[in-house]
Order: structure tokens, then sequence, then C-alpha cells
């Protein structure tokens, strides 16, 4: 073996590397944030939510995970301005990110809202509270609870599936990284500090989520 | 007019049915056991009074709140009657404080601080006062059931729905939960409770419900009852066999 590791391009290039890994996290942020505000909306919808709700949600979950993320991404950003819906790259990114996490967290929270044990709900009801206020001020904070550590992973494997959206040229870490070495030919060392980011960002996203966990439920309860 | 009017009231489970027409009508400031075998219908009975069951024939009222099967109807009965369950159902994720907090703030619409007011008021009345900041998982059985009172009081109903509260504490915590029950009926409090502790009902108690095979066996006054079983299902149950 006789290559050369040449990392002098960091110095002209870095620029691109940072614009990339910003792009990369707002991707996550926003995923992450209407990605499971989108879930709990259908966990809750097929777990107690009216009965004709529940076969439209059904569909949509089942048609996301049994698809895959970069044909979902293909279809949100070459296939809808056939119907006259044009969206940016970046807004196709964030919408399809937001649309597949939300059905996976879909299936993860009604896990959890299904452990809820029965009393809960009488609990709740018996104190005068309509079935809506019961789940929103009793049963929800548990049940993520429950599926915290689940839900924490699906996100990660979300931001890790962002890769996927710099085929549609959305600027994010990837596409930073293709650009790279298609301009210095230096495959291996761009991929390398690409990996070693996503990597961090990995580490970093996992850490920030477990804080979140600590502070949104009580050190105490179920644990 | 009583204060709860219970009408031949019948419940079906699929082909079961576990009410075959219950009569009982309780009046203001009694204090009413429920006894009977497991299977008997009386948690089920409870259960239809707060509209936790419907029920499929017969009317159940409260203070003039009609059991009817809607949202609007339901809340109104569920504000005058509170209900205590055996295994406490507290929200785990909320303090004592806040256990008994939310349904104010989130039914009743009450201010944060004055919610906070009857709290501390209401957990100072079951004794546990200096447990506002613990959380469920902090208390004993018995201190949990005492906080799950306190949690029925704050919305100050005008009866109360005991459904086996001390059948499922160790037995040195059963009279602290107990306690508290007989001083909410010295202070006039109309309690309905399904209960095993005969005991408490002999001494306690204004009228004694036996039930069995879904209907009321005897009803009377409990020295009556526990001295003069006059059936010889309740004989039995009393462990009277001559």
């Amino acid at each position: 073996m006789n290559y050369a590791f040449d990392y002098g391009w960091l110095l002209e290039y870095w620029p691109v590397l940072l614009k990339g890994l910003a792009i990369t996290v707002e991707l996550t942020l926003v995923g992450g944030v209407f990605g499971v505000a989108l879930g709990v909306a259908c966990a809750w919808a097929r777990a107690l939510g009216p009965k004709w709700l529940r076969p439209i949600v059904t569909t949509y979950v089942e048609m996301i995970r049994n698809t895959p993320f970069l044909i979902q991404l293909f279809f949100i950003f070459f296939g809808l301005p056939s119907l006259g819906v044009r969206l940016g790259e970046l807004e196709a990114a964030n919408l399809a990110m937001i649309i597949n996490l939300g059905a996976y967290g879909c299936e993860i929270v009604r896990a959890g809202i299904q452990a809820t044990p029965k009393g809960q709900f009488e609990a709740g009801a018996s104190l005068g509270m309509s079935r809506i206020q019961t789940f929103w001020y009793v049963v929800l904070i548990p049940a993520l609870q429950r599926i915290w550590p689940a839900l924490s992973s699906q996100i990660v494997i979300v931001m890790l599936g962002s890769a996927a959206v710099s085929q549609i040229a959305a600027e994010d870490l990837t596409f930073a990284a293709n650009f790279i070495q298609s301009r210095t030919f230096r495959a291996f060392e761009a991929y390398f500090v690409s990996t070693a980011i996503y990597l961090a960002l990995a580490i970093a996203l996992r850490q920030m989520l477990r804080g979140l966990g600590w502070s949104l439920f009580p050190k105490r309860s179920g644990r | 007019m009583s204060l709860i009017e219970i009408t031949e009231v019948k419940k079906r489970f699929g082909d079961n049915e576990v009410l075959k027409g219950i009569n009982i009508d309780v009046e203001p400031g009694e204090v009413i056991a429920i006894i009977g075998k497991s299977g008997s219908g009386k948690s089920t009975l409870l259960r239809c009074i707060n509209g936790l069951e419907t029920i499929d024939e017969g009317s159940i009222s409260v203070a003039g709140a009609q059991l009817l099967p809607d949202e609007l109807h339901l809340k109104a009965l569920r504000l005058k009657v509170g209900m205590i369950f055996q295994q406490f159902n507290l929200f785990p994720h909320l303090s004592a404080g806040k256990n008994v907090m939310l349904s104010q703030m989130v039914v009743k619409k009450t201010p944060k601080a004055e919610a906070e007011e009857m709290a501390k008021k209401m957990l100072e009345r079951v004794g546990l006062g200096h447990k506002f900041d613990a959380y469920p998982d902090q208390l004993s059985g018995g201190q949990q059931q005492r906080v799950a009172i306190a949690r029925a009081l704050a919305m100050e109903p005008i009866a109360l729905l005991c459904d086996e509260i001390t059948s499922a504490l160790d037995p040195e915590l059963v009279n602290e939960v107990l306690a508290v029950v007989k001083e909410l009926a010295s202070e006039g409090m109309t309690l309905l409770m399904v209960t095993h502790e005969m005991r408490f009902a002999r001494d306690v108690c204004s009228r004694v419900v036996f039930m069995h095979m879904g209907r009321v066996h005897e009803i009377g006054r409990p020295e009556d009852v526990f001295a003069n079983p006059k059936t010889p299902e309740l004989k039995q149950f009393l462990g009277m066999q001559h």
C-alpha cells in the first residue's frame, strides 16, 4: 500500500462541510420535532381515536413502513410536481423525514399507550376529565417514558437516513462529502471525515435525547 | 328525594347478567357498606354509579344528575361523585401535590395558586401535608391511597365511592386508610364502600348491603345484618354455620 493520505483540502473545503453539517442538523431538528408530533397524533388516533380515523392512519403507517425512504423522497420531490405541488429540495427533504418518522414513531408511541394500565384511564374519567384530557395530561408522558429509548433510536436512524436527501441535491453533509471528493479526488479522506462527523453527530444526538428524557420525565417514576 | 337513587338497575356482560334489578336509595350523610362474595356484582354496581360501566336497564341519579352515556352528562355526574380504587391509580409522573391539583385545573379550570392551596389542604386532611412533593413510587401503599382520597376530595364531591380501597394494602397499612375514611364519615360525607373489612362496616356504617348473585339479598342496619342475618346465604357468608 503506497497511498499517501492528504488532508490538505480541509483548509479549503471546511466551509462546505460546515454548511452540509448545518443542513443535516436542521433536517434532523425539524424532522425530529414534527415527526415525533405527527407520530404521537397518529398513535392517539390508532389507539384511542375515532373509529373512522383508524383505517386512514393505518394505511399511511403501513405505506411508509413498507416502502424505501429513498422512493418516498423521490416521490415527493420528482412525483408531486406532476400534480402541481412543487417543493424545493430542502422542503421536500424536511417533509419526507417528517412523514417517515411520523409512521415509525406512531407504532412506537402506540406500544407505550397500549401498555398503560386501565386504571389510569378510569382515574382520569372518575375525576371528570374527558377522554382527550386524560390522554394528554395522564397517559401521554408515562407512555413516552416507557418507549423513550426506542423512540430515541428511531430519531437517530432518521438522522442517519437523511444522507439520502443528497440524491435530490439537498446540500447536506453527504452532498458535501460527494462534492469534495469529486473536486479533490480524495475519496477516502472525504468520506473518512464525513463518517467521523456523522458518528460524532449521532453520539451527540443520543446524549441530547437522553438529557431531554431526564428533564421530561420525573427521575423516580417507573425506574 | 334521596341523594343517590338507584332504580331497577340491570347490567349484562354478554350473556352473563351481573346486576339483576338493583334498588337502593342513599340519604345524605349515609355510610353504606356493600358486602358479598366475589362475583356478586358489588364492584360492578359501584362502577355503574359514576359511569365507568354503562347500564342496560334502570336508572341512576346522584343529586339530580342522571347517568346517561354521553360525555356531558357523565362529567356532570362525576363532578358529584368521587371514586377511589383498589389499586390507587395515582398518576406516576406527577408528585402527590400535582396529582391532587391536576383535575381541579383541567376540569374545573381552577387557577393554579388556588388549586395548590386546595391540594395542600386536602393532603393535610389525610395527614400527608409533608408529602406534597413526593412521587407516588416514593410513598407506601397506604400513603398512596390517602393521596388518592385527597385527590377525589379536592373535586368537592358530595359522595365518595370506595372500591375495596384497602384490599391491595399490607395489613399494617389498612388502619391508616380506614382512619381517614372514618374521619370523613364523621364529618358527614356520604360514602358507598365495597369492603371486606367487616369490623369497620359494623362500627362505622349506617347501613349494610349484602349482595348475592346480582341482587340485593339483605339490607339493613349493621347491628341487625351482622347479629341476625335472615338468609342462609348471608349466614354462610358471615361464617355462621348453624
